[in-house]
């Protein structure tokens, strides 16, 4: 394999990275997505467009938001200096806030008049509805019965923005279901509706429009590291669901090659232990054909999806953003992963030792921070983004810590 | 393209008797291989011109619940690409002439191996293929590969497929044009006989291709509709739920799932040989 003078050009015209990437969708649907393109590109040449992003980004959204040094974790992990990337400060407490500001921008541009999304967790589902209210649009999430029921405040909260939450009931009732249910109502209503995708997957320009609109994480941790330190940061670690909050951290430092970037998947209950126990497509899956592109997925050996699983329901998805599977094959990024059991903990240990509740998501990137520190010098400085804040998950910590609430 | 094999054939014979044909759609392996073989092998008797059959998926986008369901009884009961080609191998045995065209989604097919799909698919019988997951923008994965390897590829065009996308949809495309006449899912609500008329007079001003209209025909008098002014009618999910219904609480078939759904396929027959005279 090649190693291309930078990291940042991709993709091609047809929204490939490497073999990754492409538009396999319904012919139904693919006049819709080249007009996404077509409405995309435009939009990001218009100054306008920009300026409405940052302004809606600051006075809502509460951008920038800190890069803020961990200094009892550092202290109780004794090695590199970790910095915590603050998105969870965000209005509506998670990163999927700054994509969906991007894209009902481009939904009003684009004249469309009826919001259709998918969410896990809940907090793509909640930033959907909450951007939906603001901008006075209806608002249909599709989540599956299965996270429904592990994430009701986050249900709660999306009726009380106003949107409909249709429970899914086919295949496994979880992240991948409700994507395949939202696709479905794209195609049936195809001339007012608009699909805003929550993370850097789907067909292309998605994985592509919702990395740009990511990118502002990136972005704002090299001139606050600069601010701080002086320099740029060493190392840098994220958790991947879809691999949105990850992407947009690691983008604008890709072609710094001094750069260590480190990207974390779902171990679920081991990776060892089997095919459906876990959700790290990349350290256990293989290339194949979802929603719209090519990446890594979980699957048997006749191309059927499996369901992975994993404690944090915004990680429980069979693939991951195809710009992520030719990172890792590139070998730009190294992708490791962190179990239930280490989520949990890393979970209890940032409240206890930083105050701070993290999303059960941004804790699997936590505890890849506490394996990996003790291993480096006082003056590595190491960035994680803190993807989300933790409320929405005290139920299930509560339950596997045998509490009753 | 000079078009030969078992699909032109068979259309130019519906030419010939001045009728639409009728093609139904059944999942392979719904609900259990044998069941599903000896549906399969009725079908041309019951008057089945064309047959689709579907290739279970675990994530099928464009289906709606009827298909859903029947892939998941299919998976559930064992199917695999491989028996699915062994299925149409069998039928092969006992029938030459009609069509054999595989449809479903593109993972299951790049997870066998694209050259090695299309030769066992080749050596089993199958005349075409159509893979919703796989727009013209996508040719190079399977289109081209098949069209080179003998084996037709069927393509979707959809009410979104404008008079200045037209051509790029049937560029590659060949034994015939699957129009798909609302744009949804599979199983839902069904056009307006007029809107239907008027589309295949669109396509056909695109290509000499016969054009087939499905999604949403659920009775003999609606096949009839469509026979009046395409070259056949496809009728899936209203099969498949005749599969469903004939399945006990534990979904094991009762014994008369297979003429029950035979007969169903008879009165389409009647409504689609009957609809131009
Ligand atoms: C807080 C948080 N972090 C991370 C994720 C995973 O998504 P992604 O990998 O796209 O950042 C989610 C998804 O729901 C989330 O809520």
């Amino acid at each position: 394999m090649t190693i291309p003078n930078t990291f940042r050009a991709g993709p091609d015209e047809h929204g490939h990275f490497g073999i990754y990437g492409g538009r396999f969708v319904a012919e139904t649907l693919m006049p819709l997505i080249l007009e996404v393109e077509k409405a995309y590109n435009a939009a990001k040449a218009d100054p306008d467009f920009q300026a409405e992003m940052t302004e809606r980004l600051k006075q809502y959204v509460g951008r920038p938001n800190p890069l803020y040094f961990a200094e009892r974790l550092t202290e109780r992990l004794g090695g590199a200096k970790v910095y915590f990337k603050r998105e969870e400060l965000n209005h509506t407490g998670a990163h999927k806030i700054n994509n969906c500001i991007g894209q009902i921008l481009l939904a009003r541009r684009m004249g469309k008049t009826r919001i259709i999304a998918e969410t896990g967790a809940g907090q793509h589902g909640v930033a959907t509805a909450t951007v939906c209210a603001l901008f006075d649009m209806p608002c249909v999430i599709y989540m599956g019965e299965v996270d429904i029921a592990r994430q009701q405040p986050n249900v709660f909260r999306m009726k009380l923005l106003g949107a409909e939450v249709v429970s899914v009931t086919s295949g496994a009732r979880t992240l991948k279901d409700a994507m395949n249910e939202a696709l479905r109502d794209w195609v049936t209503n195809v001339a007012d509706t608009y699909y805003l995708i929550g993370t850097v997957a789907g067909p292309h320009p998605y994985p592509t429009m919702v990395r740009d609109f990511q990118s502002v994480i990136g972005d704002e941790v090299r001139w606050q590291m600069q601010e701080l330190e002086g320099r740029l940061p060493d190392s840098l670690v994220a958790c991947v669901g879809g691999g949105s909050n990850a992407m947009g951290l690691f983008h604008p430092f890709l072609d710094d090659q001094g750069v260590k970037i480190v990207g974390v998947e779902a171990a679920g209950r081991g990776l060892d232990k089997g095919p459906d126990d876990h959700a790290a497509s990349i350290a256990g899956g293989r290339p194949g054909v979802l929603h719209g592109n090519r990446t890594y997925l979980l699957q048997d050996e006749d191309g059927q999806i499996l369901e992975g699983h994993s404690i944090s329901a915004g990680l429980d998805y069979p693939g991951i953003g195809p710009e992520h599977a030719w990172l890792n094959d590139i070998g730009r990024v190294e992708y490791a992963s962190a179990t239930d059991q280490e989520a949990l903990d890393a979970f209890q240990l940032c409240a206890r030792t930083e105050g701070i509740i993290p999303a059960l998501e941004s804790a699997h990137a936590l505890a890849e921070v506490v394996k990996r520190a003790p291993t480096l010098p006082k003056d590595h400085l190491m960035v994680m983004c803190l993807s989300g804040r933790g409320d929405k998950d005290i139920f299930t910590v509560a339950n596997e810590l045998g509490v009753k609430l | 393209m000079s078009e030969t094999g078992r699909i032109a054939r068979r259309f130019a014979a519906l030419k010939a008797e001045g009728r639409a044909g009728l093609v139904t759609f059944i999942t392979a392996g719904d609900p259990d291989h044998e069941t599903c073989r000896a549906v399969l092998e009725g079908l041309p008797e019951a008057g089945a011109d064309l047959i689709e059959l579907g290739m279970p998926f675990t994530d099928p986008m464009a289906d709606g619940p009827a298909i859903q369901a029947a892939g998941l009884r299919a998976l559930k009961a064992g199917a695999k690409t491989k028996r699915v080609l062994e299925l149409v191998a069998d039928f092969r045995a006992k029938d030459q002439d009609t069509p054999v065209i595989l449809m479903g989604y593109y993972n299951p097919i790049y997870s066998y191996g694209v050259e090695r799909f299309l030769a066992d698919a080749k050596a089993a019988g199958v005349d075409g293929l159509i893979v919703v997951d796989l727009p013209p923008e996508e040719d190079e994965e399977l289109c081209i590969p098949a069209l080179k390897a003998g084996v037709n590829f069927v393509r979707l065009a959809t009410p979104t497929s404008d008079d200045a996308r037209l051509p790029a949809v049937l560029k590659n495309t060949s034994g015939f044009v699957y129009y798909v006449s609302v744009a949804g899912i599979t199983g839902a609500a069904s056009a307006s006989d007029a809107a239907v008329a008027e589309a295949v007079a669109r396509l056909k001003r695109h290509t000499d291709l016969p054009v087939a209209v499905g999604f949403g025909i659920k009775s003999p008098e609606q096949a009839a509709a469509v026979a009046r002014v395409a070259d056949a009618a496809v009728v899936g999910s209203a099969i498949v739920s005749r599969v469903a219904a004939n399945l006990g609480e534990d979904g094991v078939p009762k014994p008369r799932l297979v003429p029950d759904v035979l007969g169903f396929v008879r009165q389409l027959a009647a409504g689609v040989r009957g609809a131009r005279t």
